[in-house]
């Protein structure tokens, strides 16, 4: 790659050198050729008027000096007449161009320089040799020449290092990135791709890679919380489970007891299966999969259809079931986990609140924020231990051996995480109140 | 009914087609996909797809299925019970949804509920059990020409109960089709709804309609 760099810089470099030197060289070219061509257009018709002798006059003026022009004039047999040309340089066909060497004297020696000339016959069989000294323009050619070499070169071993130099760099933290990954596959989670803070595009890649491991450890990790409860809360149960039959096993009984037995199995199977599907739901909404594609939820209407299935219910366990449910509230979300989640609550505040008591469920707007809380008049929780059971919520551990309860509130904590909302425990003297806060609703 | 399972769990199947048969069904088990797409036929009035399984998946067979232009209910059992897998067996052409692990009284129930679809026209305007009557389109509930006072969730959870007469209904199908809730609270609040229920219906009456059936649900029936 540094190679490929350096000599695309290379090529380019010399093209633009290349395309210098010849716009100059054909430049100065043909600004000669000009001054030669009117020259010798206006000696020709010099010749016209004034005649041969005319023209060796104004030939040996011209002649005299350190002029650049060079003149020649000879007879049909090519000998010279006049003209600061001792002879005629080559061998040309009328009309042509010609680039010839000749002596020039600088100083007291007697130098070669490079001339441009013109050949034209006159009427008479004249030959007529306009010129002009190049040596300057082949000098300034030359150095161009040499100039584009060296910088040439010069773009080459500048390209190739700074090249190599920024690949080795690149190609280091490159390596780095590949070498933490490589460690992460081989089992070490905890790894994260160094980030140089130099905030380029290899750093942005290296903190969404971070990102995505974060994420990735996230879900690992509460894949493997989800499996452990389910180990946890479905070994215990079925060990019972195990129990009964095995006792119903060790003697012969009448088929009534066998019924019983195989009855009292398929209940305890049932609540088996509940709590299944509850470990799985909690571990769904845990990994909060399914954020991508939360919907709006009309929290008023779920909330008034929650309350009026629990509504019944209430007042067969002798309870007051009071519903303040502003209108309008929404929130986005998933709308079975919430109404699940409302629903656990109300689970607990039911089975906890002794009878003659009162259970509401409120839901506003405090603080921009959609609310829902549910309070009851029972037991309540001490306040050192909501924090506790707070943070059992979160961690998914602790006592779980009665379905229900501690479960359910689990699920309710997991589906406030998942919606990115706060669950607080009060109290309300007497009693508990449970309250979510949603996050603030944006756009909508 | 003739039913068809299709499970590639052979030991599921062989359970599910043996409650199912001890319930009176005859019943044809297929292993995967491709060998109930050969094996299913219009003598088949209910199928129980499971949803992963090798070859063809149940999604793409029921696909397939209706593609060629079969009615036969459908419905999917899966360990996959998130709101949108429930949704997308829907849209494939299920009729109904069961997340494994599920009470083979459950599946029952729902087989039944599917398998009696086919024969009511969705366009009735008058349900009735008994003496009991309901007007869909007036929403008058009468028994015995007595007219009967319901809250719009009774009137609609007596409908689902009329629309299913004589057989089981399950807990989880009231939650699902009365509620739209597609979990089940610990609390019996279904329970409780139902004794609300039967106190308006039945109450009075010599003949009880609305009766629990133990371990399953409930069933409203009116003894010939």
């Amino acid at each position: 790659m540094a190679l490929g760099y350096a000599v695309l810089s290379i090529v380019s470099v010399t093209m633009l050198f290349a395309l210098l030197y010849w716009n100059t060289a054909i430049f100065v070219a043909e600004q000669t050729e000009e001054t030669i061509e009117a020259e010798i257009t206006g000696l020709a018709e010099h010749y016209r008027q004034a005649g041969l002798f005319g023209l060796t006059e104004v030939i040996q003026e011209r002649a005299q000096g350190q002029r650049l022009s060079l003149y020649l004039l000879t007879d049909p047999n090519r000998r010279p007449i006049a003209g600061n040309l001792n002879s005629w340089p080559a061998e040309t066909q009328p009309g042509t161009w010609i680039d010839f060497d000749y002596q020039r004297p600088v100083g007291s020696r007697m130098v070669e320089h490079r001339a441009h000339a013109r050949h034209l016959v006159l009427p008479g069989g004249f030959h007529l040799l306009v010129g002009y000294d190049v040596q300057d323009q082949v000098r300034l050619e030359r150095r161009m020449r040499q100039s584009m070499i060296w910088i040439g070169a010069l773009a080459l071993v500048l390209g190739l290092g700074g090249g190599l130099l920024m690949a080795r760099h690149w190609l280091s933290r490159v390596d780095s990135v590949n070498k933490t990954l490589s460690e992460i596959m081989d089992g070490d989670m905890s790894r994260r791709v160094p980030v140089s803070g130099t905030n380029d595009e290899l750093d942005r890649l290296a903190r969404n890679l971070n990102d995505m491991l974060n994420r990735i450890e996230a879900l690992m990790t509460g894949l493997r919380q989800v499996t452990d409860n389910i180990a946890h809360d479905l070994r215990s149960p079925l060990n019972r489970l195990r129990t009964r039959l095995d006792v119903t096993l060790m003697a012969d009984q009448d088929k009534e007891a066998y019924r019983e037995a195989l009855s009292q199995t398929v209940v305890e199977t049932d609540e088996l299966l509940k709590t299944f599907n509850a470990l799985l739901l909690i571990g769904e909404a845990e990994s909060g999969l399914d954020w991508s594609n939360l919907e709006w939820v009309d929290l008023t209407s779920r909330l008034g259809d929650v309350v009026e299935l629990y509504e019944p219910a209430a007042e067969d366990a002798g309870l007051s079931l009071d519903a303040h449910i502003a209108e309008g509230l929404g929130v986005r979300g998933n709308p079975n986990l919430i109404s699940q989640a409302v629903v656990n609550v109300l689970d607990n505040a039911l089975k906890y609140t002794p009878k003659g008591g009162r259970v509401c469920v409120e839901a506003g707007i405090e603080n921009e924020r959609p609310y829902v809380l549910v309070s009851d008049t029972g037991p309540g929780i001490p306040a050192e231990e909501r924090d506790r059971v707070l943070d059992r919520f979160v961690r998914l551990e602790g006592s779980r051996s009665t379905p229900g309860s501690g479960l359910g509130l689990s699920l309710v904590a997991a589906v406030a995480k998942l919606h990115q909302a706060s669950l607080t425990l009060g109290d309300n003297k007497p009693g508990l109140i449970v309250r979510l806060d949603f996050p603030k609703p944006n756009g909508r | 009914m003739r039913i068809l399972v299709v499970e590639d769990d052979k030991d599921a199947a062989s359970y599910i087609a043996k409650a199912l048969g001890e319930a009176g069904h005859v019943v044809d088990v297929a292993a995967d996909g491709e060998e109930a797409l050969n094996l299913a036929n219009e003598a088949h009035e209910v199928m129980i797809v499971d949803r992963m399984m090798p070859k063809l998946d149940g999604i793409a067979m029921v696909e397939q299925l209706r593609a060629e232009g079969s009615a036969t209910p459908v419905l999917f059992l899966s360990a996959l019970g998130k709101v949108d897998d429930r949704v997308a067996g829907l849209q494939a052409g299920g009729d109904d949804y069961l997340v494994k692990p599920f009470a083979m009284a459950e599946l029952l129930a729902r087989v039944e509920a599917l398998g009696r679809r086919k024969g009511t026209p969705e366009t009735q305007t008058k349900l009735t059990c008994g003496d009991l009557e309901m007007d869909l389109i007036s929403r008058d509930v009468t028994r015995g020409g007595q007219k009967i006072d319901l809250q719009p969730r009774e009137f609609k959870l007596l409908e689902y109960l009329l629309r299913n007469a004589g057989r089981v209904v399950t807990r989880s199908m009231l939650l699902e089709n009365v509620w739209d809730y597609h979990f089940d609270p610990q609390t019996n609040v279904i329970d409780v709804h139902i004794s609300r229920l039967r106190g308006k219906i039945d109450k009075g009456f010599d003949l009880p309609l609305l009766e629990t059936v133990r371990g399953a649900g409930y069933r409203l029936h009116a003894p010939d």
